[in-house]
């Protein structure tokens, strides 16, 4: 079995190969595929009745196949034919085979897509054989899906129209639905009896059903009759059937006749021996059933386009197989498979023949198609056999199936314990009948009769291999009518399952009867004659049938409902979307915030906790703090008035520094000095990167807003501090830092706890922000630099003194003039630069000073960060501080000499020290591993130097050294972004496009003509 | 366990100032009111350290209680360099918004709003189709996979998020852009 169905995919994989190579007549090629698997399927007969007796003497004959597939979830692909499965499987693989050749003249060469169309279609063969032969619950449910998928696909073939897609979406909508509650209710089935074997749960059915878990098995089997009941097209969800109607016809004679829509019928006939006792499912099927045929029946009726008086017929048949395969008694079962049978082979034809009339007349509608039987006798021929099969006439297979199962129900209404309900039912199967006869022969009449005032319909001439598939199936279906007897065999040992399981409870074991053309005289016969009569009648007066029909409301359709129910769908969806999706950040963030604050703050009041112990406002250890936070709350709030972009950075600043000072007093001077050098940095940053901005920082938000502002942030901020009250009152485990310190010191060989933790305890933390940097270093960079990473830029000794930033177009006669002019007169003295690159900035932007202090503390500070690497391990300090503060020296550089100082002073462009850094990190990590330890660990070194003396050396410091250099790298980064690229696009702008508005006119560069720069380097005489 | 309150006061001021910047519609006080968050968040660690205490340098006589906690300390000074990373990256969009639009402002999205103004007709769900009697008529709509909507203009108004817009309109809302939603940003900005 696992061998056919690999057989199926593989072939569909490549079947769109095979179709570009030889056009339609691949179609042959794939029909083989389910022919073959039908002759191997006739060989398995021996096998799979082997051990069944003529009577059915037990379970029957069966063979499996199990192969584990994912065995942690107790999964696997479990495959077991028995008769259900085998006769089920003849309907699919036998169908699938001629549907297939059927296609090959059905298709054009140039119709497109047709390699997709073929490997769908050849794929549903393989899942719906999945389907039938499938054991597990999981394993059916995923072939049921796949089914399900595929007729998607398939129904939405003709994809530029919108009827197919429409209806494609529909038919996925509405079994994808019932899929789903059948998913759930399989589970529980499935947790139920501790096993997803079908086999094994159906022998356990009937202590499931009485045990305990009574009412969830209950439960679990009305979800999956959902499931059947949408994938059967049972009322109310019947109507996507029709709908489904816009696929090609051999889509419909396949999916929606013989294979798919009988999964439902499947589920039901395969959980019928075990679970017709439970609660609601006689009511479910006996009642959805009768609806079903009854309504199919009725709208049949009044349909003009043939292929849709075949739809409804079909829903109207489903509807009756569905009752008579879940009424739960052997004759019943019996007759049931049989219908099933019947049903298969003589819808195909009737669809086949509807695609051979569309195909060859190009239409299908009863009021323009006249004289068809003229045209073509032999396609007549072999649609009245599937029709009056369909209406039941005597010795055809529909007649004999018809019989027992009308049979079965003469007995249902005779046996006590249902109340007048079994009659009911009798009598609405007969009116189904009289329905069915009725819109038989409606269709025979309007495909092919001649009609008064219609011309005759022009008819092209039939290809024999068009009419070969529905003529076989038509065959097939008098060889039934004829000789019963094989069918009877392989349906007995199904109909036996239920003789055995009514002798289990003891009941009184109906026998199954048998299938056959002539019973005598008995009330299905008559019941029979009755049906052909009152069907007769109504044929003949379908005139007042029509008026009656037309007299009915419109609104009663399903489809309607669905489509508004669909609509009503969308509207909530937009309206939903309209009152949450804004486009507004605020208005997010407003939303965000405020569920921040109200929940927490819901929850503390309700819980009404008092207070927690030990709250202080003024530390004994240290009481400055109170100072220190008064002036971080007076920053804050100017930082909030403020209405100058600088002051309010100013002001931000001023609350940073006060928090270093906070950390310095509470007894944390490593985050007192980093905090202090990355405020200082940021300032940096914050001057150049908004020097173009203007100046003027106005509060843009209107007057209710703010309110709305004012009233989060301060709710936000009461919140954090009563639910960090709270949250710390209720901390009661030792803290786990108690440990750090001996742990420090043993383990990391450091006194700074702090620098340990970081480069020793917590390493990987610290190796995971390095990495974060080196991430923001390049993301700055990116968003600065238009082409490149900008690592190129000149070395100074090429650009003409005095040329960076030089302020041009100033009238000399103004002050500002004779200001510019008297710079330049001192600039010209000849003397040694204090800066590389000084004298490349243009004089008025040179300060002297500025220059000496630079060149005095560069190189302390690039030392002294250095000794906070080292010392870190052991004092404050550490590679974090240390990065900083050598990024602060190069701050300085750049800011005393202009970009190419900054260039001068670091020939490691930022990537390359960025990418130094990480690698430094990582080998530190790595290199243990090598050794023979762990990721990261440490070792310590203690050796004796000449000078130095006894040296304690700590691997982690290599750590350290890394996140040194990506610090470095990163603030060479903001400096080359926001600094150096930003001063070259303000040169490179002309002086009139810029804003008039200035944010700091002291910082903006004036236009400086950047061709003047690039002139050759042989004048210069550079040098530090 | 002890709680500082002047630290929990403090970081709450930074707290509310920080939302309020936060909630502003310049980009430059946004970034500032993250920048206070950031500070908030560190002084909301360092509270839980519990009162002040010995810097954390390890000596033999010390008892471990005696240090100031060396954990959040820890924790901190990651932040510390994290946020300065971060304050650059937005530094750099936000000269690169200045660059792009000459505006220091976030800007309500509009494509985002106009799905509130998407009318309830839909072209794929809701256009009358003519009842198709055969797959093989001489001519069929879209048939060239030209035309994806086959669907013909409704010629009545239909209602979209809350009220009545044309036929036209409405056809018009399937394609990109939209013509008839209100482009006035929220949060009363310019």
């Amino acid at each position: 079995m696992i061998t056919v169905l690999a057989v199926h995919f593989a072939v569909a994989a490549v079947a769109p190969f095979i179709f570009r190579k030889f056009g339609r007549s691949s179609f042959y090629a794939l029909a083989a595929v389910p022919a073959g698997s039908f002759i191997w399927l006739l060989l398995q007969h021996g096998a799979v009745y082997a051990t069944a007796g003529p009577h059915g003497s037990g379970s029957g004959g069966h063979s499996s196949e199990v192969t584990p597939w994912i065995p942690d979830l107790g999964m696997e692909f479990a495959f077991r034919l028995d008769a259900l499965a085998w006769v089920m499987s003849l309907l699919v693989l036998g169908v699938g085979a001629l549907v297939l050749l059927y296609c090959a003249r059905y298709f054009k060469n140039k119709d497109q897509y047709l390699g997709g169309f073929g490997a769908q279609l050849l794929a549903f063969a393989g899942a719906m054989f999945g389907l039938v032969t499938a054991d597990d619950l999981l394993l059916l449910f995923i072939f049921w899906e796949l089914t399900t998928v595929l007729s998607y696909l398939l129904i939405g073939y003709a994809r530029t129209r919108l009827a197919a897609r429409r209806s494609a979406l529909q038919a996925l909508m509405v079994t994808t639905a019932g899929g789903l509650a059948m998913l759930v209710g399989l589970i529980m089935l499935g947790s139920a009896a501790g096993t997803y074997r079908i086999s094994s749960i159906l022998e356990q059915a009937p202590d499931l059903v009485a045990g305990p878990a009574a009412g969830a098995v209950g439960a679990a089997v009305v979800l999956i009759l959902i499931g059947a009941v949408t994938k059967s097209a049972l009322v109310p969800f019947h109507f996507w059937l029709p709908g489904a109607m816009a696929a090609p016809t051999p889509v419909s004679a396949y999916l929606h006749a013989a294979a798919m829509v009988k999964a439902g019928v499947y589920i039901v006939a395969r959980l019928a021996p075990g679970f017709t006792e439970t609660a609601y499912w006689l009511p479910l099927v006996l009642g959805l059933g009768l609806a079903t045929m009854l309504v199919g029946g009725y709208r049949a009726l009044r349909q003009t386009d043939i292929k849709l008086i075949l739809a409804y017929g079909t829903v109207s048949q489903l509807g009756f197989l569905t009752m008579v395969v879940g009424l739960g008694k052997p004759d019943a079962a019996l007759a049931g498979l049989a219908m099933l049978l019947a049903h298969g082979l003589f819808k195909a034809t009737l669809f086949l023949v509807v695609g051979i009339i569309d195909h060859q007349a190009g239409t299908r509608d009863i009021n323009k198609l006249s004289g068809v039987f003229q045209s073509s006798r032999a396609l007549a021929v072999v649609a009245s056999i599937g029709a009056a099969s369909m209406a039941g006439v005597p010795l055809l297979g529909g007649f004999v199936a018809k019989e027992s199962v009308l049979e079965a129900f003469v007995h249902f209404a005779g046996e006590p314990g249902y109340g007048p309900w079994g009659a009911v039912v009798l009598a609405g199967v007969v009116l189904g009948s009289v329905l069915t006869f009725a819109y038989s022969a409606r269709f025979l009449w309007g495909a092919f009769a001649v009609k008064p005032g219609v011309d005759r319909t022009p008819f092209k001439p039939i290809q024999p291999s068009f009419l070969a598939a529905p003529a076989v199936l038509s065959v097939l279906t008098i060889v039934y009518g004829l000789w019963p007897a094989p069918v009877d065999g392989w349906i007995q040992p199904y109909a036996a399952l239920f003789t055995e399981a009514a002798s289990d409870a003891g009941a009184e074991a109906g026998a199954a009867g048998h299938l056959a053309l002539w019973h005598g005289f008995t009330p299905a016969l008559g019941l029979t004659a009755v049906t052909f009569a009152l069907g007769l009648a109504m044929f003949f007066a379908r005139g007042a049938v029509d008026r009656a029909q037309s007299l009915v409301p419109d609104w009663i359709d399903a489809d309607r409902g669905y489509r508004l129910t669909i609509g009503a769908l969308d509207d909530v969806a937009v309206w939903l979307t309209g009152r949450t999706q804004r486009g507004s950040l605020y208005f997010y963030l407003a939303v965000i915030l405020t569920a921040a604050f109200v929940l927490p703050l819901a929850a503390l009041v309700s819980a009404n906790k008092p207070l927690p112990e030990g709250l202080y406002f003024i530390d004994p250890y240290s009481p400055l703090q109170i100072v220190a936070g008064a002036g971080i709350v007076i920053g804050a709030l100017a930082a909030v008035r403020a209405n100058k972009r600088f002051l309010a950075v100013l002001m931000v600043s001023v609350t940073g520094y006060g928090i270093a000072l906070m950390f310095a007093l509470q007894g944390a001077p490593d985050l007192a000095l980093t905090q202090m050098l990355v405020e200082t940095i940021i300032l940096v940053a914050f001057v150049l990167a908004m020097r173009s901005l203007p100046a003027e920082l106005r509060d843009r938000t209107g007057g209710k807003y703010r309110v709305v502002r004012v009233i989060i942030g301060l709710a936000f901020g009461a919140t954090m501090v009563f639910a960090a009250i709270h949250a710390m009152g209720a901390r009661v485990a030792t803290p786990v830092s108690l440990e750090f310190p001996a742990l420090a010191y043993e383990g990391g060989g450091g006194l700074n706890i702090v620098n340990v933790t970081l480069v020793d305890i917590r390493v990987w933390d610290t190796f995971g922000e390095i990495s974060v940097l080196a991430l923001a270093a390049t993301g700055v960079a990116s968003l600065i630099f238009l082409r490149g990473r900008g690592d190129g830029i000149r070395a100074s000794s090429t650009v003409e003194e005095g040329t960076v930033g030089r302020r041009r177009g100033v009238d000399k006669s103004s002050r500002d003039g004779a200001a510019l002019a008297l710079t330049r007169k001192f600039a010209a003295a000849t003397r040694d630069a204090w800066l590389v690159a000084g004298r490349t900035l243009a004089p008025e932007r040179r300060s002297i000073i500025f220059e000496v202090v630079t060149r005095l503390m560069f190189h302390s500070m690039i030392i002294f960060s250095l000794y906070l690497l080292l010392a870190g391990h052991n004092l404050p300090g550490g590679g974090f501080a240390g990065g900083l503060m050598a990024g602060l020296a190069l701050t300085l550089r750049y800011l005393a000499g202009g970009r190419y100082e900054l260039r001068e002073a670091t020939p490691i462009s930022a990537g390359m020290l960025l990418g130094l850094g990480l690698a430094t990190a990582a080998a530190s990590g790595v290199a243990p591993l090598l050794l023979g330890g762990q990721v990261f660990q440490s070792a310590i070194i203690e050796l004796w130097l000449p000078v130095f003396g006894d040296i304690k050396f700590v691997t982690s410091t290599i750590f350290d050294t890394g996140v040194y250099i990506v610090v470095v790298g990163l603030v060479l980064d903001v400096l080359r972004s926001l600094g150096a690229e930003i001063d070259e696009h303000f040169e490179e702008q002309p002086a009139d496009t810029r804003p008039s508005r200035r944010a700091e006119p002291a910082e903006v560069h004036p236009a400086a003509d950047w061709e003047a720069a690039a002139v050759p380097a042989d004048t210069w005489r550079g040098e530090a | 366990m002890s709680v500082n309150l002047t630290l929990l006061t403090v970081m709450g001021a930074l707290y509310a100032c920080g939302i309020y910047l936060l909630l502003e519609r310049s980009l430059t006080r946004v970034l500032l009111g993250l920048m206070l968050l950031a500070n908030a968040t560190n002084l909301l660690i360092l509270a839980t350290g519990g009162y002040a205490g010995l810097a954390p340098f390890y000596s033999k006589d010390t008892e471990a209680a005696a240090y100031n906690d060396p954990l959040p300390q820890a924790l901190i000074l990651t932040s510390i360099v994290i946020s300065f990373a971060v304050t650059a990256f937005m530094l750099g969009i936000i000269y690169r918004t200045w660059v792009l639009a000459r505006q220091d402002e976030i800007q309500d999205d509009i494509e985002d709003r106009r799905v509130a103004a998407t009318p309830s007709f839909d072209a794929e769900d809701d256009a009358v189709i003519p009842m198709e009697t055969s797959e093989f008529p001489l001519t069929m709509l879209g048939a060239d996979g030209g035309g994806v909507s086959d669907a013909p203009i409704p010629d009545s108004p239909v209602p979209a998020g809350g009220r009545d817009i044309s036929g036209e309109a409405a056809a018009r809302e399937e394609k990109p852009g939209s013509a008839t939603i209100d482009k006035k940003p929220e949060g009363g900005g310019t």
